[in-house]
């Protein structure tokens, strides 16, 4: 593979992640993570939506007329998801039952348009295909992190394998509560911004604005 | 008026717009469409399995060596008629399908907005009950199909009676869109678990049954009553309460109820006859 291609393919994992530097596609990231296998169905859903849509879009770039590319992008988007979904049910339709509206919800997913728009109507369909792949990869390793950490503390188990025996069926493990609320993703998700921030300091964005620093303290004070 | 730049340079007309907007949506259509209804048997048999095996579950009757199938088929399925109360020989539940019922003039009735607590808009006229005998040919078990709606979508379940037609034998939802983690706890085992033992109606066969908030413990006055409501789903908590009242009241499945409690006590027991 040459090298531009193997950087668009690795970049949106840690360099350019979608949730973690771009901060799209947090809904679902919050939605679906309370389990790991909802997690993990999720993102195999949206990383084949987004390989797909963003090399169909790229295929028909050159005859999509600028006035209605989001709509055609939208019609391309949704029809996949709407396959996906409907594939989900007849093979997965228990983890389709647990998922719920959220498949359907990947058609507003930001992550999906914002490649299309992105990339896919400026690239030809090879790179877009990876870097389709490439974005839903580093969709879903922050999904699997912040699944594993939630299902873990929150219920004691990975897959619904029990790791931690909780004490209301006799162990000793006190499930976390806060775990399986949605906030706890949102929690979760800033430390890990944190800590990629900290090892890369690069992503760290400049302030927009700087407070001015109060010259006479009595003016500011009352 | 004026056209932007971009428009010019590519010479885009009107014809051209029209045509690619078409041809995509020509060919999303069919691909949705191809998807749609060859995976609809695979859909529809998932969905009855699921249905079954709730069924089963509710009735105690998964044993790990029988499947799901062998053990439905002990179930005595009738199709009650619910103004009524009658079962209705002729009519076979087996290809009942409840939401087409639903749509269909001569299979379910629109209810006005102030006769309908449980917001579920159209009424149906006959639905499946589901029997399980004693060895000695008494009711075991009752299962009667419920539904409503919850926060967004309409939950669809079945509720689990005793043959005293008043204890809770289980409570389980077999299809609803309520959210992952609040509203989709009807599916949390440990929940349903909460049920059993409840009982439905007053001394009077008044449908009494309540999710309420907090722990329900047993030194509470009427906590036979009581279900703990689930955290954090006020409005398909709600949505429960409002569905088991319709159901169980003389609005859905009381009058079937009354007779059998009359043949319970006419025939000291004994079968179902109709």
């Amino acid at each position: 593979m040459k090298r531009v291609n193997s950087k668009i393919l690795l970049a949106p994992i840690v360099d350019n992640n979608p949730i973690i530097l771009q901060v799209l596609g947090i809904c679902s990231a919050l939605a679906v993570t309370t389990k790991l296998s909802t997690a993990l169905t999720m993102c195999i859903a949206l990383t084949l939506v987004l390989a797909c849509s963003n090399t169909l879009i790229s295929l028909i770039r050159h005859h999509i007329p600028t006035h209605i590319r989001i709509i055609v992008q939208m019609t391309i988007i949704s029809s996949l998801v709407i396959v996906v979904d409907q594939l989900l049910r007849a093979f997965a339709y228990e983890i389709s039952r647990e998922l719920s509206v959220f498949v359907g919800l990947i058609i507003t997913n930001c992550i999906v348009m914002g490649r299309a728009e992105a990339f896919a109507m400026k690239n030809p369909p090879w790179p877009s295909f990876l870097d389709g792949l490439g974005n839903g990869a580093g969709f879903s390793v922050i999904l699997i992190i912040v699944g594993t950490i939630r299902e873990l503390l929150g219920s004691g188990t990975l897959l619904g394998h029990v790791i931690l025996p909780l004490t209301r069926n006799g162990g000793w493990y006190e499930p976390n509560g806060l775990m399986l609320l949605p906030p706890s993703a949102f929690f979760l998700i800033g430390l890990i911004i944190w800590v990629v921030r900290s090892w890369k300091p690069a992503q760290v964005e400049a302030p927009e604005f700087r407070i001015q620093p109060a010259h006479n303290l009595t003016e500011v004070g009352r | 008026m004026i056209e932007s730049p971009q428009t010019m340079n590519h010479s885009v007309s009107n014809r051209k717009i029209l045509g690619i907007a078409l041809a995509v949506c020509l060919v999303c259509s069919l691909i949705v469409a191809t998807a749609a209804v060859t995976l609809k048997p695979l859909q529809t048999a998932n969905q009855l399995a699921a249905r079954q095996r709730v069924l089963v579950e509710l009735a105690g009757l998964n044993l790990p060596d029988s499947s799901i199938e062998a053990a439905y088929r002990q179930f005595d399925v009738y199709m009650v008629e619910l103004d009524s109360g009658e079962t209705r020989q002729g009519l076979s539940a087996e290809n009942f399908d409840l939401k087409q019922a639903l749509r269909k003039e001569e299979w379910s009735s629109p209810l006005a907005r102030t006769d309908d607590p449980a917001n579920i808009r159209r009424k149906p006229k006959y639905l499946p009950v589901y029997q399980l005998r004693n060895r000695d040919g008494s009711l075991g078990t009752l299962i009667l199909p419920v539904f409503g709606y919850g926060l967004w979508s309409t939950l669809y379940g079945f509720i689990a009676l005793d043959g005293d037609l008043r204890t809770v034998k289980g409570i389980r939802f077999y299809e609803h869109g309520e959210t992952p983690g609040l509203g989709g706890e009807v599916d949390n085992l440990g929940w349903l678990a909460r049920w059993r033992g409840k009982v439905v109606f007053d001394d009077n066969w008044q449908p009494r049954i309540e999710l309420v908030k907090g722990n329900v413990s047993d030194d509470m006055p009427d906590h036979q009553y009581k279900v703990d409501g689930l955290s954090g789903a006020t409005m398909t908590t709600r949505g429960i309460n409002d569905l088991l009242k319709y159901w169980l009241g003389d609005t859905g499945f009381g009058p079937y109820l009354l007779r059998l409690r009359q043949q319970h006590s006419n025939k000291g027991g004994n079968n179902e006859t109709s």
